[in-house]
């Protein structure tokens, strides 16, 4: 498999404090990658970092080349930054939000994507004039999702998809990532406190400690480690 | 009498109306950067004042007809809004908005003096391009002027809901006015947004300034007391609604005017013009204290 992404030495700070220190990770393509690690880790700046909502310094490269630009830039070379909280426009409705989604799209097969995006997520159509603010928590993460499929992402950045969302939907919500990843290829680089989750729903995982990488290891592995069953899957 | 009555009352609604429009035109220059960047462009009503300076010159010292003045106004307005935003108010963006607030104060002394500088104080006039005819419809006497700007008010309205609802550009300025963090992760240029959000309300101001010079006279004052009536209309219908801001505007023009008129027919006879601007005041203080978010605005949330 080619390699998609390489973090080689990243770090970040905001003002004096050092959120990322010493971060390499690689992601390659049509994989799911898990970026675990307790609270302050450095997860969620490990993701604006590489679309480049923090400033950073280290090297970051897409598909071989550096990639320098800011979140603008980021989305117009295919990635696709699904943030912590969701992320929708609540004052928008849930079309608009799917049209944002493919804002940076220049072609005209929008529309045949907002009904492949529906086939995932059927009621989004039927519901497509309501509000994102008044969807529930759930509803809002799938529109964010399905957004972001709208851009046709090369590789997808979900920050704590669970977050604040009952078990049986976090379930459904990692169900259609893996089928997306399994249907079509999606690389995805998914940020989650959930371990048990986001270890069964990911090939390989990276945990963080302190703005470092400290374990790195197929997810199978990972399961099968002894501190990373204490620390973050609790048995 | 009584269907005279009617009629001098409907004459008066009219007129009520068609400053209104005008109230509402700039309320909306005000509301769209107020969206978007949580400021009050105190400097709106000057620049309306030297858009109608703008195409004044280019009518009587150049001799263009009035529409073509007209629109290359609006043009020459939109790219001069742009680029105030980008030479003047992005480079004091970020951290606190007063600082933005008082530049666009500073923004408001610059453009007057320069207007003056240029111009001279002397009002001059610019004609209005629908006449000074009257017609009359069942009685009501209504100025060709009236209709016209109300018209002209109806169309730009319309072509900036068209704008706002129904276009790709009209989305992301609205996504980046809510949410610009969100924005720049689906690789909206929220920066050009704000840059276009003051080109539009420089070109609303435009539109405003061009249909008061001929009812007012055009001097280096006259859009002043236009902005207060604008801030009341804005703040009555909601500071971050743009229908908000339509509807307060001709809320705002047909009180003022009716506030004149019922002063003639002995109630609020103490009214005279000069107590216009206090109660555009005591419209805002009331509606402040009242309902701060306006009719048409949602209530503030904070999240914590």
């Amino acid at each position: 498999m080619r390699t998609l992404l390489e973090l080689d030495r990243v770090a970040a700070r905001y003002g004096p404090v050092q959120a990322l220190r010493d971060v390499s990770l690689t992601v390659r393509e049509g994989e799911v990658v898990a970026v675990l690690g307790a609270n302050g880790a450095g997860k969620t700046t490990t993701l604006r970092a590489i679309s480049g909502t923090v400033s950073r310094t280290g090297v970051i490269e897409l598909e071989g080349k550096t990639f320098k630009g800011g979140p603008e830039a980021a989305a117009r070379t295919g990635i696709a930054h699904v943030p912590e909280g969701r992320g929708t426009f609540v004052d928008l409705t849930v079309i608009e939000n799917l049209k944002l989604g493919a804002y940076t799209r220049r072609d005209r097969e929008v529309k045949a994507d907002l009904s492949r995006v529906s086939d995932y997520f059927p009621w989004m159509l039927e519901r497509g004039g309501q509000r994102a603010g008044t969807l529930s928590g759930g509803e809002q993460q799938m529109l964010a999702l399905g957004r972001a499929l709208m851009s046709r992402p090369r590789l997808l950045l979900l920050d704590e998809p669970s977050l604040g969302l009952a078990p049986m939907i976090v379930r459904e919500f990692f169900r259609i990532v893996r089928d997306l990843n399994e249907r079509e290829g999606l690389t995805v680089l998914v940020v989650e406190q959930e371990a048990r989750i986001a270890l069964a729903a990911s090939h390989r995982a990276y945990v963080l400690e302190v703005g470092r990488v400290a374990l790195a290891g197929t997810s199978e592995e990972l399961r099968g480690n002894e501190s990373v069953r204490r620390s973050y899957l609790g048995y | 009498m009584l269907a005279a009555e009617f009629a001098d009352f409907m004459q008066q609604v009219v007129s009520g109306l068609a400053s209104g429009g005008i109230y509402a035109l700039l309320a909306l220059a005000l509301v769209i950067i107020h969206r978007s960047t949580g400021v009050i462009n105190f400097a709106q009503g000057e620049m309306a004042t030297l858009s109608a300076y703008i195409a004044w010159t280019l009518i009587v010292n150049h001799g263009w007809r009035y529409w073509p003045a007209f629109v290359a106004t609006l043009v020459i307005s939109f790219l001069g809004g742009v680029a105030i935003h980008r030479l003047v108010i992005r480079p004091v963006e970020g951290g606190n908005v007063l600082r933005i607030v008082i530049v666009t104060i500073g923004l408001l002394v610059a453009v007057n003096g320069f207007v003056v500088w240029e111009w001279g104080g002397q009002p001059q006039q610019l004609t209005s391009p629908f006449g000074t005819s009257t017609y009359e419809l069942g009685g009501v006497v209504i100025a060709a002027h009236d209709i016209g700007t109300i018209a002209v008010g109806v169309v730009i309205v319309f072509l900036l809901w068209l704008l706002f609802r129904f276009t790709k550009v009209g989305l992301a300025l609205r996504a980046a006015a809510v949410n610009p963090v969100e924005a720049r992760l689906v690789g909206i240029r929220v920066t050009w947004m704000l840059a276009l959000g003051w080109g539009l309300a420089a070109t609303l101001g435009a539109v405003a300034g061009m249909l008061t010079a001929p009812t007012v006279g055009l001097d280096p004052q006259m859009m002043q007391a236009v902005l207060i009536y604008a801030f009341a209309a804005a703040v009555l219908g909601g500071i971050d609604s743009p229908i908000g801001a339509v509807v307060g505007g001709l809320l705002v023009g047909v009180l003022l005017t009716m506030l004149s008129y019922s002063s003639r027919y002995g109630a609020f006879d103490w009214f005279t013009e000069e107590l216009r601007l206090p109660a555009a005041l005591l419209v805002i203080l009331v509606v402040l204290l009242v309902r701060p978010q306006g009719i048409f605005g949602k209530p503030e949330v904070k999240r914590v």
